[in-house]
């Protein structure tokens, strides 16, 4: 059978979503076992996370200062050591998933697939190219496969059922190549993007950080969405870059996404377009966004989102 | 010190992709095609830290068809000292480039090779760390600020949910987010000199690299196309739509 090491994304205290989409991909491979790689306590809290999520055979923890920041220098020799006993490497394709999984391949030398939207069959997947506007279904012919998912395109697999076995694997200390400085990692009592149900996003015709604050932010609130913005919201310093939606920025497939003042280009929309159902604001009816919103309204977001607002 | 940055020759970021209708491809013919905006950011960021006096070479390689040379011509006219095309017809994956690009740095040994982030054709996102791998470097992916310090590199990366700072031994390999910086246009005088800068033509064999593929692309076709919706009047209308969705 076919053994899958699946990468844990967590931030040294709680398993992240993301994960979770990851496991699922894994096991239509084979068998799962976790990969739980962090520092200090929060090691064992995320892997008894880890060993409750359902169909996963084993839990691997290591434990080491090294590997307390994510530093791929130190993490992939320990994931190449441990794939000497497995079939493939499975990630979620988030920054951290994105910033270890080729270091990893290329260790092993083997090609990576990234962001796979689907298992095809024991090595065939499919993959979007060109910012989304193609989907390619590719074979690897690698002796071992190195995977990142995309999370919006699996089912989540459940977070409780399971009760796996916790193991402990030894830790081959830092390489000594790099070190972590810092972070400034952005608050926010709203939902995270990347696993938001309904998402509200603004873009350029917000005018600037101001306005978007007053208008976005109270109808997200009022519909318990996270909120969004196109890259020309980001770049115009409207809020910071961790809010964007698309090629460059966040991937995002919400049941509702509503997209307002944003006029819909290519790279917007490879990050928003499998939504459920699309919604746009826009006072331009030529808008591209238009081409694939579910539910339109042509009108001036001034004064249509304050009346929308006030209506919830 | 010296700075390699490697730039690829990709489809304009403002064309639309067309699928072949045989399901073998993207329609290349008679496309606009451009530098890699990634890797425009990439030769920006390596001719500022030239222009701070940091760097005293920096060299463009790109590996590809001859047309490629477009490419290098271009990041001569941004600033770039001098080019090397690997010249192929072959579409070459990540891997192969990284393994083709350890092999350049051997013989160029630069301090920092900056790469973009990921290409706007395959959207792969590896080549960067895949070299780093090979090269046995450290690597600061997702970068959206460099600070050159004696031994060292410190690079502010982009990361889910905020920003976050590393500390990189030289020589280190970097990848280029959006917010690196804005990369310039380069001068009429400047394309004109750019002419005769150097630019030597390889071929991968030279380097002694495999490029066959390990993937097989057994199909490209086109994205599910979303049923068109329907536009309503005015707010109340898009308040009862909203409810009919269970979201308000």
């Amino acid at each position: 059978m076919t053994k899958v090491l699946v990468w844990v994304e967590h931030d040294n205290n709680t398993l992240k979503d993301a994960t979770l989409a990851a496991v699922t991909a894994g096991a239509q491979l084979g068998e799962v076992t976790l990969l739980v790689a962090g520092a200090g306590a929060g090691v064992a809290a995320v892997a008894a996370e880890a060993s409750r999520i359902a169909g996963v055979a084993r839990v691997l923890a290591a434990d080491d200062a090294a590997f307390g920041h994510g530093l791929a220098e130190n993490l992939a020799p320990l994931i190449v050591g441990l794939l000497a006993d497995f079939d493939a490497f499975v990630a979620p394709a988030t920054t951290t998933g994105k910033n270890i999984a080729p270091r990893v391949a290329a260790l092993l030398d083997v090609a990576q697939l990234s962001d796979i939207l689907s298992v095809e069959g024991p090595r065939t997947f499919t993959r979007p190219i060109y910012a989304g506007n193609a989907i390619a279904t590719v074979e690897s012919s690698d002796a071992k496969l190195v995977i990142t998912v995309r999370g919006t395109a699996f089912a989540k697999a459940a977070a409780t059922g399971g009760s796996s076995p916790v193991e402990t694997v030894s830790s081959n200390g830092d390489a000594g190549l790099s070190s972590f400085v810092g972070a400034e990692i952005a608050k926010s009592e709203r939902p995270e993007l990347t696993s938001a149900k309904i998402i509200v996003s603004g873009g350029r015709a917000l005018k600037d950080a101001e306005t978007f604050k007053q208008y976005i932010f109270p109808l997200a609130d009022k519909l318990g969405a996270a909120v969004g913005a196109s890259r020309a919201a980001v770049d115009a310093g409207y809020v910071p870059n961790d809010y964007q939606v698309g090629q460059t920025g966040k991937i995002v497939a919400p049941e509702v996404y509503i997209a307002v003042g944003i006029s819909g280009a290519i790279q917007h929309l490879a990050g928003m377009k499998d939504s459920k159902t699309i919604v746009a604001i826009n006072k331009d009816e030529d808008a591209p966004i238009f081409q694939v919103a579910d539910i339109g309204l042509v009108a001036d977001l001034f004064s249509a989102v304050p009346e929308l607002t006030g209506k919830l | 010190m010296r700075i390699l940055v490697p730039v690829k020759r990709v489809i304009d970021f403002n064309v639309k992709p067309r699928v072949k209708t045989d399901g073998t491809g993207i329609d290349l013919a008679n496309v606009k095609m451009s530098m890699n905006p990634f890797d425009e950011i990439a030769v920006e960021e390596a001719i500022r830290l030239k222009e701070k006096g940091v760097a005293s070479e920096v060299v463009a390689v790109s590996i590809g068809p001859v047309k490629a040379q477009e490419t290098l011509r271009t990041a001569l006219a941004m600033g770039a000292d001098r080019a090397i095309l690997v010249q192929t017809d072959e579409a070459v994956e990540p891997l192969a480039v990284a393994k083709l690009l350890k092999a350049i740095a051997n013989e160029e040994s630069p301090d920092l090779v900056i790469l973009g982030k990921q290409a706007i054709d395959d959207d792969s996102n590896q080549t960067g760390q895949m070299l780093a791998a090979l090269l046995g470097r450290p690597q600061g992916t997702f970068a959206s600020k460099v600070e050159v310090e004696r031994s060292s590199v410190v690079v502010t990366r982009e990361v889910d949910g905020g920003l976050e700072t590393v500390k990189l031994s030289l020589p280190a390999v970097i990848t280029t987010d959006l917010r690196l910086n804005e990369p310039r246009y380069a001068s009429l005088p400047n394309i004109m000199k750019a002419k005769s800068k150097p630019l030597v033509t390889k071929v991968p064999a030279d380097y002694g690299v495999d490029v066959t593929p390990r993937l097989k692309t057994l199909k490209v076709s086109e994205p599910s196309v979303r049923s068109a919706g329907v536009k309503v009047p005015d707010v109340d209308a898009l308040v009862a739509k909203l409810k009919e969705l269970g979201v308000a």
